[in-house]
């Protein structure tokens, strides 16, 4: 019973395209082409629909945070909000402005968005459900994410505008720094595992040490410090606050994303958060077990259930930081990313490496905890700029 | 099937290749360079080659053509005028593309039939990396960690 409901959406995707070749008698190849459509509709109708009810309930968390109520006026408890929010940006004016480059300025968010949802594609959702199984699901995902940069820069350079510009600027700057920290943790698992494959590397996961504990990579002293670094490298690359300085609007108006209006801007509004469903799926996939339930007991709920939970509590990490945290300085964030995180990021390497060559157990689990505590311990001092916080002086203002 | 993709990827990539090369604004050809790039990766794929069509992306498009869009950016402050044809470069592109198809030509693997090649996996690349080319592979790390640590003492800031 409960491995049909696993399998049910697989099972109704071969119940079609066996109807379809059972009604038409079409040949192979296009039994084919409609197998890989149905998956990627499938694909956009979860995301498109997991964009809008993020977009709404964000703002309702950032309300609760606020203490304010946030969005309940359309539908019940305002969950028709998108909808709403939908059609007004369908029938806003398209502006361009008289002096932009016509067609990098139009290009741009069909690049953007283009490159978000094809992120999408490697990821495990659940057993036997990758909608683009291949061999290099690692590199196929961050190879498509480094497009976003250039769709990026021709935002900004195409608007033809100094806020535009700066904003692009501060984007590229910060998406080019954090990559490679964003690479280098995810290299001790692909070490660990032997594969680039995500299929590989949420089967690697499956096991319960003791019967009890799950093997995801999160519970490894290794895996736990990459897990929180790829989070704020993720975080980072999809310009959320924290880190949001290139859409700063206190500063820039909204960075590369100035000069778009009505449908535009949402692509725009679209991409980053299916950039952001992106990189916390594979976040799930890489650390979290991905689809595998925490408990044998609990293994009866279906496994895109709990990829789904998982994702849910990552996506709801980034609305609490949102709300909590305020936006830091551009050299803070460069700082940060070359001085901690890079050197960071390679102790995992390394504490990985220790970890299997001692064995994978208790031994190895204490040894590698051993390497990333001395690396922690020596960064934060030779980091510590001994700076005592100051009354602040004003220089240019009473 | 894969000879009407071959087709219609080669048309696409000759397309933004001859845009790269004779679009007025640098910028645009810049991007058409990029273009170009995805479309030689697409060959790859097509070719079973996909670690390298995925590197190719990674690289080029990710690392190169940035570096390329940001050096047009900082370099060039001229605003773009008309300008006749550049005869030179045109001849020194006819003599490298007849230079290529003479050995093209001469050579006899283009008649053979093309022998049935398994692709290789990323695994396989990355056994032979590490134990017959690890020398090679080492020196390449060495030089792009000295270009490296050269490109930041060049823009480090003067202490005073």
């Amino acid at each position: 019973m409960s491995k049909s409901v696993d399998q049910i959406f697989i099972t109704a995707k071969q119940w079609l395209l066996g109807l379809l070749s059972w009604l038409t008698g079409a040949p192979g190849w296009v039994t084919q082409v409609v197998s890989i459509l149905i998956n990627i509709f499938a694909l956009l109708t979860v995301f498109l629909t997991l964009f809008a009810l993020m977009s709404v309930l964000e703002r309702k968390i950032l309300g609760r945070i606020q203490n304010r109520y946030g969005p309940n006026r359309v539908g019940p408890f305002g969950l028709l909000q998108p909808v709403a929010d939908g059609i007004k940006m369908l029938i806003k004016e398209d502006i361009v402005p008289a002096r932009a480059d016509k067609i990098v300025h139009f290009l741009a968010p069909i690049l953007i968005a283009a490159a978000a949802i094809l992120a999408l594609a490697v990821i495990p959702y659940g057993r036997n459900m990758t909608p683009f199984t291949i061999d290099g699901g690692i590199l196929f995902f961050f190879a498509v994410g480094s497009t976003t940069e250039l769709a990026v820069f021709m935002a900004g350079w195409g608007s033809n505008n100094k806020f535009s510009m700066l904003g692009a600027m501060r984007a590229i700057a910060q998406m080019i720094s954090y990559e490679l920290p964003l690479i280098i943790t995810v290299l001790p698992v692909v070490m660990v595992v032997g594969s680039l494959t995500p299929d590989r590397i949420v089967a690697a996961q499956a096991e319960y040490t003791y019967g009890l504990v799950p093997r995801w990579f999160v519970f490894t002293p290794w895996g736990a410090a990459a897990f929180i670094l790829f989070f704020v490298s993720g975080l980072v690359e999809s310009n959320r606050t924290p880190f949001d300085v290139p859409e700063g609007e206190s500063e820039i108006v909204a960075g590369h994303m100035t000069e778009y209006s009505g449908f535009k801007y949402a692509t725009f509004f679209m991409a980053e958060y299916i950039g952001m469903f992106a990189i916390t799926g594979l976040a799930v996939t890489l650390f979290l077990g991905g689809w595998h339930s925490p408990a044998r007991a609990l293994e009866f709920i279906p496994s895109y259930v709990w990829f789904f939970a998982k994702l849910s509590v990552l996506l709801f990490v980034y609305i609490w930081l949102r709300g909590t945290l305020p936006r830091t300085r551009v050299d803070q964030i460069m700082n940060f990313a070359w001085k901690f995180i890079l050197p960071m990021s390679f102790s995992c390497v390394i504490a990985a490496a220790v970890w299997h060559y001692a064995g994978r157990g208790l031994r190895g689990w204490l040894w590698s905890f051993f390497v990333i505590a001395i690396v922690y311990t020596v960064l934060s001092m030779l980091l510590d700029t001994q700076r005592k916080f100051a009354p602040r002086v004003y220089r240019f203002a009473e | 099937m894969s000879s009407v993709a071959f087709v219609i990827i080669a048309i696409l990539t000759l397309a933004a290749a001859l845009a790269a090369a004779t679009l007025q604004k640098l910028m645009h050809a810049a991007l058409s360079f990029a273009a170009t790039l995805v479309g030689v990766a697409a060959l790859f794929f097509l070719l079973g080659a996909e670690f390298v069509g995925l590197v190719l992306i990674f690289i080029y498009i990710g690392a190169v053509a940035v570096l390329i869009v940001f050096t047009i950016l900082l370099t060039r402050r001229d605003v773009e005028k008309e300008r006749g044809a550049n005869w030179s470069g045109a001849l020194l592109a006819i003599g490298v593309f007849g230079g290529l198809m003479w050995a093209i030509l001469k050579t006899q693997s283009v008649a053979s039939v093309a022998p049935n090649i398994r692709s290789i996996s990323v695994k396989r690349i990355g056994e032979t990396l590490m134990t017959s080319y690890v020398w090679p592979l080492q020196c390449v790390g060495l030089l792009l960690t000295a270009a490296l640590i050269g490109a930041l003492v060049l823009v480090m800031e003067e202490k005073r």
